[in-house]
């Protein structure tokens, strides 16, 4: 006899709602413009550079030091190399080691903070006072006093900075749990029974993929930064493997007469910060934005 | 025919829409309703129904915002104020006051209560000295039956209880003597034995201020104890008006029938069977003898 | 009538900074199988407390509870969690955002396993049906969808593990009075379909009037009176219960004759 409800119409997904906010902010679509353009070059560098061969060692010994213009767009650096095709392939490794960091650092930190926030009591008092150790020493510093012990090659400057990158998810994702904990749902899921896993991962997790996200979009021009600055001073990548840091290191001892030599580096390093910057930042404006 | 003074809110054919992610959607459709001097007005209706929209639009709260479009008219003490404006800016929190749902988070939690009550008392008259603004305040306070207005004024609102804040939201509400008095759900936060006591305090002393009242309410109990006059909104539609007696005793609308007929009653027989949608409900307007709009008098 | 929970001088007290509160005091009660028992009680009354000590979420200081005869251990087994259900107050917040309705029903199936995998859809889509909604709810996530909605959905997730007992917390307090009217007619007819047994906190004594056989009046942590129904309404013992009565905003003029029948006598109204 009774009939039974309609179904209201499914709402827009979250991806749809936030994707609406997001192209309806000029930054965040700047943002993503810039970042497209990058990891295109990254991608594409083998085929779109002009000098693919100046990768290694050798340049063109004919043109060193050339300044921008004509064959070299960029100019070339100290042994000839175009800096552009350097740059390019820079980007390619910064965009790599940026997504290693991250892929090993975020689910580290993302469990410390889960289980932290939601289990309380001396678990969260040992787990988090861990995480203030590591978040209470600079950054950098942290990264540096790692590579002290290791040899400087891309692999261990990898390590330094997922090392110190974990804790920041940790603290996060435990705001994010403590206040979720309190929700009716959860309260929901442990009356019913359900293991702790199940509401770890299964009914808390899913509703940090938004900060989780944003974080981890704002972080990879953070990475970059951090691994450039790391080998700017010598500690991370080696040459002749094009990064970054080095090269605006390498080239800050011709300033200002070969200005090219660093100031091309630096802006690549300021445009992807940037870019990553822009889109994190319209990432949580969307997430956040009830539509 | 004597001269009937010009009603203290009159709101004629007031629409509202919103502008979304998905194109406009209309909230108000037109709805018309107008408070005397002194009277006690209700609007009844559930939520999504339209009824807080109009608290705020009479107020100058929602007129300008992103995305708003009103169309209509508002009278406010013979002023139009449906477009917003200076005129109600100036107005809002001295001739029209407002009390909230929730009394502790309305109130600011940063400034002592003293000091809550001196920006209110200032706004109506920049010239007022501190121990005149105290005094005023220590009246209003003791009008709302507190028994130590000053240890009161000293505190701030999570030191005291929701009934107090209540009663000192009531008394802020009605210090500068307004015209009218929106009351949106006041009291739903609170227990239901003090929610009945400020009831009460808030009918007593707006009679003595002789302040009308525009009451906000979802609960037909709470609008039959307390006004003389009733309108029923249904998704932005208006569809009864009548006064409290005749409303009550005579319900007409099918809406208004169902809403009567959910709530529980305390002699007994459980609940009836009600649909909670119907297209009845959508039914025109039903005006009871002697009501109407200023303007538009229906013949009973 | 045998009686499906019984608590036997419950206490539970709270230390909150330098204040220990008392939650509850001494409170000897019986829950009968089959019944509709109300918690009725303003806020400080410790209801809400006693629904989540009965729930297993705290552990009482004092006394004790016995289920069907056997003591209630603070630390629930599995099977204990199956039996005794709830339904909160807030639907928005009852549901999680990031899962389909089908994944929230379904929870105390898969959990308790009370269904064979390929079955437990079927099962859910059964129980949807058993709060008037439609099957297609099950796929889609709760956002867009009304109190009322979320509460019958609550209402199913309760029914899914197959309870004996469950513990509605003012299920309807957030709801519009139409739906409020639906839900409860649900209400009744799934715990006389099933043989629940509700206890039904609240603070609205009409609601009480109209769906439950027995109440008990909490006030401050203590148990004030203990009655059927109509034995409170007809001849309420206390004052605090007639104090309760006297303030229920009622919309007939019957009611009302009624009610200040009961009502104690004029009290100031310094009770803020």
């Amino acid at each position: 006899m009774t009939t039974l409800d309609a179904v209201p119409a499914k709402p827009a997904r979250t991806g749809s709602r936030a994707w609406y906010v997001f192209r309806s902010n000029p930054l965040a679509v700047f943002g993503l413009i810039i970042v497209t353009a990058i990891v295109l070059i990254a991608i594409l560098a083998d085929f779109i550079t002009p000098y693919p061969e100046h990768l290694g060692p050798i340049g063109d010994f004919a043109a060193m030091s050339a300044p921008p213009g004509g064959q070299y767009l960029l100019g070339t650096d100290t042994i000839g190399r175009d800096l552009l095709t350097r740059i390019a392939y820079a980007y390619r490794l910064a965009l790599l080691m940026a997504v290693v960091v991250l892929v090993i650092a975020v689910p580290v930190g993302v469990v410390v903070g889960l289980v932290a926030g939601y289990m309380g009591g001396w678990v969260d008092y040992l787990l988090m006072r861990l995480t203030d150790i590591f978040l209470s020493i600079p950054p950098l510093v942290l990264a540096m006093s790692i590579m002290g012990f290791l040899e400087p090659t891309l692999i261990n400057g990898m390590l330094a900075v997922t090392v110190m990158w974990w804790p920041w998810y940790a603290r996060l994702i435990y705001n994010v749990t403590r206040s979720e904990a309190r929700e009716g749902y959860v309260l929901a899921a442990e009356t019913v029974g359900a293991s702790t896993p199940h509401i770890l991962f299964r009914e808390i997790l899913p509703n940090c993929w938004p900060s989780i996200l944003t974080k981890m979009t704002l972080d990879i021009g953070f990475v970059i930064l951090i691994a450039s600055s790391l080998s700017f001073l010598g500690l991370g990548v080696q040459p002749p493997t094009p990064d970054l840091g080095s090269m605006v290191a390498d080239g800050a001892k011709y300033m200002p007469d070969a200005w090219w030599l660093t100031v091309f580096p630096a802006i690549a390093i300021l445009l992807v910060v940037l870019g990553f910057n822009l889109v994190g930042d319209g990432l949580r404006e969307a997430f956040e934005t009830e539509v | 025919m004597t001269a009937v003074p010009p009603p203290v809110l009159a709101i004629r054919d007031l629409r509202l829409a919103f502008r979304g992610a998905g194109g406009e959607s209309e909230v108000l459709h037109g709805i018309s309703l107008h408070v005397n001097a002194g009277e006690k007005v209700a609007l009844v209706g559930e939520s999504g129904s339209g009824k807080s929209v109009t608290a705020r639009l009479a107020m100058g709260l929602l007129q300008g915002g992103r995305g708003v479009r009103v169309s209509g008219s508002i009278l406010f003490t013979g002023i139009e104020i449906a477009g917003g404006g200076p005129e109600i800016a100036r107005l809002r929190g001295t001739r029209v006051t407002m009390i909230f749902q929730d009394p502790t988070s309305a109130l600011n939690p940063t400034f002592t209560i003293r000091d809550q009550f001196r920006r209110v008392l200032r706004s109506h008259n920049a010239d007022l000295g501190a121990r005149e603004a105290d005094a005023i305040a220590e009246a209003g306070l003791a009008d709302t039956q507190i028994d130590n207005p000053r240890r009161v004024l000293d505190s701030y609102a999570f030191q005291l209880s929701g009934g107090m804040n209540q009663r000192v939201m009531i008394a802020m509400a009605l210090v500068s003597r307004p015209a009218l008095l929106i009351a949106d759900e006041p009291g739903t936060a609170l227990d239901v034995t003090v929610q009945a006591a400020t009831l009460k305090l808030m009918h007593d002393l707006t009679e003595k201020t002789g302040t009308a009242v525009l009451l906000i309410s979802h609960n037909l109990g709470v609008v039959r104890e307390f006004s003389d006059r009733v309108y029923v909104i249904y998704r932005g539609s208006m569809v009864e008006h009548g006064t409290t007696g005749q409303l009550f005793r005579d319900p007409r609308h099918p809406y208004t029938r169902a809403l009567l007929s959910a709530v529980p009653r305390i002699i007994g027989g459980g609940l009836p069977r009600i649909p909670e949608r119907s297209p009845e409900f959508a039914s025109p307007l039903v005006v009871h003898p002697g009501c109407g709009e200023p303007g538009e008098r229906r013949a009973a | 009538m045998s009686a499906i929970l019984e608590v036997e001088r419950l206490g539970r007290t709270f230390v909150a900074g330098a204040h220990t509160v008392r939650a509850l005091d001494d409170i000897t009660l019986s829950i009968e199988r089959g019944e509709c028992h109300a918690i009725v009680g303003e806020s400080g009354s410790g209801k809400t407390t006693l629904g989540n000590i009965i729930l297993g979420i705290h552990a009482p200081s004092d006394g004790r509870l016995n289920f069907n005869g056997i003591p209630l251990p603070d630390r629930r087994p599995r099977a204990l969690r199956r039996a005794i259900q709830l339904v909160q107050q807030n639907p928005l917040s009852a549901l999680n955002p990031r899962r389909s309705v089908g994944a929230s029903v379904r929870l105390p199936i898969d959990v308790h396993e009370l269904r064979p995998r390929a079955e437990r859809n079927a099962r859910v889509v059964e129980l949807l049906r058993e709060v008037d909604l439609d099957p297609r709810f099950a796929r889609r996530p709760p956002r867009g969808l009304s109190g009322g909605e979320r509460q019958r959905i609550a209402i199913a997730r309760a029914l899914a593990a197959e309870p004996e007992l469950i513990v509605l917390d003012e299920p309807t307090s957030a709801l519009d009075v139409l739906v409020q009217a639906r839900v409860l007619d649900l209400l009744g007819r799934l715990r006389r379909e099933h043989g629940l047994t509700y206890i039904f906190i609240t603070h609205d004594l009409a609601v009480v009037r109209a769906i439950a056989d027995r109440v008990s009046v909490f006030q401050r942590g203590r148990l004030v009176e203990t009655g059927t129904v109509a034995e409170i309404f007809a001849a309420p013992r206390s004052a605090y219960t007639r104090e309760l009565i006297g303030a229920i905003p009622v919309v007939t003029e019957e009611e009302a004759r009624l009610r200040d029948q009961i009502r104690p006598p004029a009290t100031t109204a310094s009770a803020a």
